[in-house]
């Protein structure tokens, strides 16, 4: 700074006071125009009305063993399938089999708590781990893999009688969402 | 080019205003007297007949807004209620869908004609880099669009192509609810994309202001490729020599829209988005329109995992590669010839390209089994080739013929050549 500077100022070089203001106007300025941009992003997330659909409730033993049924959870379907004992004994077994995304199959059953949940029923969301189509299953018209499980129909995705990926292009198994069991067959989901 | 302007205020009023807001001058300076090469051929149309496009798109989409409901519940029906219910509705509709296909085919071309006559080169790269930018706002615009009837194919496209943003590795999970309003595509998404869809192709009319002013600093490109050196000897004004020759082709291309919307409406779309959206039900086979094909198919071309990139975040790369790769192709490409009528052997790998872009738009309309994952496989590496590998390549190996030294002399042997062929057959009479 030269002999001119009529500011406070310091040794040459130093910042001055008017520096200071300048900085901190323009540090207020931004803070201001960030504050003022998370409300006009953030209301693109999901609503309280979509957040309170977060959370259901449902009787698993409505569904038949040999069965599955399609319940809705956070405007997407969830699977419910009741696994007969051989069923059952095929996931187990397949537990030592060359999995993309290892997991026994009591871990497929396992509650939200870390808690063994109960084995006969796989509760499971329905979209492909791919790119989210609906794999058609048990009970429906239509192929269900060489897995005896699932299977997608959009880009040939496999998987077993506990929603393991077993072939195809999909990276992971069938997702579990967080449930637990609130007493006897009834589970809250979410 | 842009130069001194012979804009000449005619009346009082007009001078009045030329001191104030010169809207007039600019008007002339852009669309009456701009000097515009003497060479330029129908391929040169396709700017002129995109315009038709975007204003008769946002012409029919401002009606089309008045009737349709953007609600889970009523999309479809309201959507149906046009078509049956609202006075000449039908036509709006089919006006909207098949121009959205035919504002593609004719950006194709128009790209495709930039390609061969190396109209992204220097001093053009902004100018194409816009161009990319329109390309890329038309596709959100045309995708967003396709979900708004909520069919099938609109919920379940809506909900594929929302799950590649979610393939991006630690964020791609948040991004994608934020991007849905939810947990999947539902009422939320349906009520933004419309808001969206509204609002973009207005964006699109921004950049296209852009685009020409990009245009008009440089001027256009020729087929020869050889700048303009003698602007009385090879530039007529834009008004009325092309304006007339843009207004036939236009014509020509409004006869084919005509031709789909009054004989084959739903030619070009798909007959499950004619089923209501159902959460429950994904179709055997999902595709896109065909003007998205090509892009589909390189997504789905990688089913193998790359190093730490998994198979599903690859094909997004490549996707979203295949785009944005145009943006450095006025770097990539080495050779000093801009035409490619005087580089013969670009051109054959340019028609290769073409092919293979065709090739890649069949594969993405096949189901994803053999061979066509081998096939989309191939097509994806020679269209990433034709610009890493093969354009600069060529530019420093490949032998030019020369090009004219000017437009006129381009001109000038161009008579010659039709002058002695009929002088050859006087004799023969």
């Amino acid at each position: 700074m030269s002999a001119t500077n009529h500011e406070v100022a310091g040794e040459a070089g130093e910042p001055t006071r008017r520096d200071m203001i300048h900085v901190a106007t323009g540090a207020v300025a931004a803070g201001g125009a960030a504050m003022l941009a998370w409300p006009l992003i953030n209301q693109m997330n999901p609503a309280a009305d979509t957040r309170a659909l977060a959370s259901i409730e449902f009787d698993v033993s409505k569904v038949a063993e040999g069965s599955q049924t399609k319940i809705m959870w956070r405007g997407k379907p969830l699977f419910v399938r009741h696994r007969t004992p051989a069923e059952i004994a095929q996931g187990k077994k397949d537990d030592g089999a060359d999995l993309k995304d290892p997991q026994t199959d009591e871990q497929r059953t396992m509650q939200s708590n870390e808690q063994p949940g109960k084995p006969e029923y796989l509760i499971m969301e329905a979209n492909c781990t791919h790119l989210g189509c609906i794999p058609v299953g048990i009970a429906e018209p239509g192929y269900i893999g060489e897995f005896g499980g699932w299977f997608c129909p959009c880009h040939g995705s496999h998987y077993d009688t506990a929603g393991r990926i077993r072939k195809g292009p999909a990276p992971k198994n069938l997702y579990i969402p967080p449930y637990l069991y609130t007493g006897g067959t009834v589970v809250k989901i979410g | 080019m842009s130069g001194p302007s012979s804009y000449v205020p005619k009346s009082d009023l007009e001078k009045w205003l030329d001191t104030r807001l010169p809207i007039m001058r600019f008007m002339n300076d852009t669309l009456v007297d701009f000097p515009t090469p003497k060479n330029l051929n129908y391929w040169y149309t396709f700017g002129g007949i995109l315009a038709v496009c975007l204003a008769s798109q946002i012409i029919t989409g401002i009606i089309l807004a008045m009737h349709y409901v953007p609600h889970v519940d009523m999309a479809f029906n309201s959507v149906e209620r046009i078509m049956r219910d609202v006075n000449y509705g039908w036509l709006i509709r089919f006006m909207h869908s098949n121009g959205a296909s035919m504002f593609f085919l004719a950006v194709y071309i128009h790209i495709f004609r930039g390609l061969y006559y190396g109209s992204y080169k220097a001093p053009r790269e902004i100018l194409w880099g816009l161009g990319v930018i329109i390309f890329l706002l038309m596709i959100i615009t045309a995708f967003m669009g396709y979900v708004l009837p909520w069919g099938q194919m609109s919920l379940w496209g809506a909900t594929v192509i929302t799950n590649i943003v979610g393939a991006v590795p630690f964020i791609g999970d948040s991004i994608k609810t934020w991007l849905l309003g939810g947990f999947a595509v539902d009422n939320a998404t349906l009520n933004r994309f419309f808001s969206l869809h509204y609002l973009l192709p207005f964006v699109i009319a921004g950049v296209v202001v852009l685009h020409i002013w990009a245009l008009h600093v440089p001027g256009n490109n020729n087929p020869t490729g050889v700048e303009v050196q003698d602007v009385k000897k090879e530039t007529l004004p834009f008004h009325p020599y092309y304006t007339i020759k843009d207004a036939f082709a236009i014509c020509v291309f409004l006869l084919i829209f005509a031709g789909f919307v009054f004989f084959g409406p739903n030619t070009l779309g798909h007959p499950d988005n004619y089923i209501p959206a159902n959460n429950q039900v994904t179709p055997s086979h999902i595709v896109p329109e065909w003007y998205l094909l090509p892009f589909y198919a390189i997504l789905r071309a990688i089913t193998f995992d790359i190093l730490i990139i998994d198979a599903k975040f690859g094909g997004v790369i490549a996707m979203g590669g295949a785009i944005l790769i145009l943006f450095a192709l006025p770097w990539l490409d080495s050779s000093k010839i801009k035409s490619m009528r005087y580089r013969p052997v670009a051109r054959m790998w340019w028609f290769a390209f073409v092919l293979n872009f065709l090739m890649l738009a069949l594969c993405g309309a096949m189901p994803a089994e053999p061979p066509w994952t081998l096939i989309s496989l191939l097509c994806t590496i020679f269209y990433f080739a034709y610009f890493l590998v093969i354009l600069p390549v060529l530019g420093v190996i490949e032998k030019p013929q020369t090009p004219p030294a000017s437009i006129a002399d381009s001109i000038l042997q161009s008579h010659k050549k039709s002058a002695g062929v009929s002088a050859a057959a006087v004799p023969a009479e």
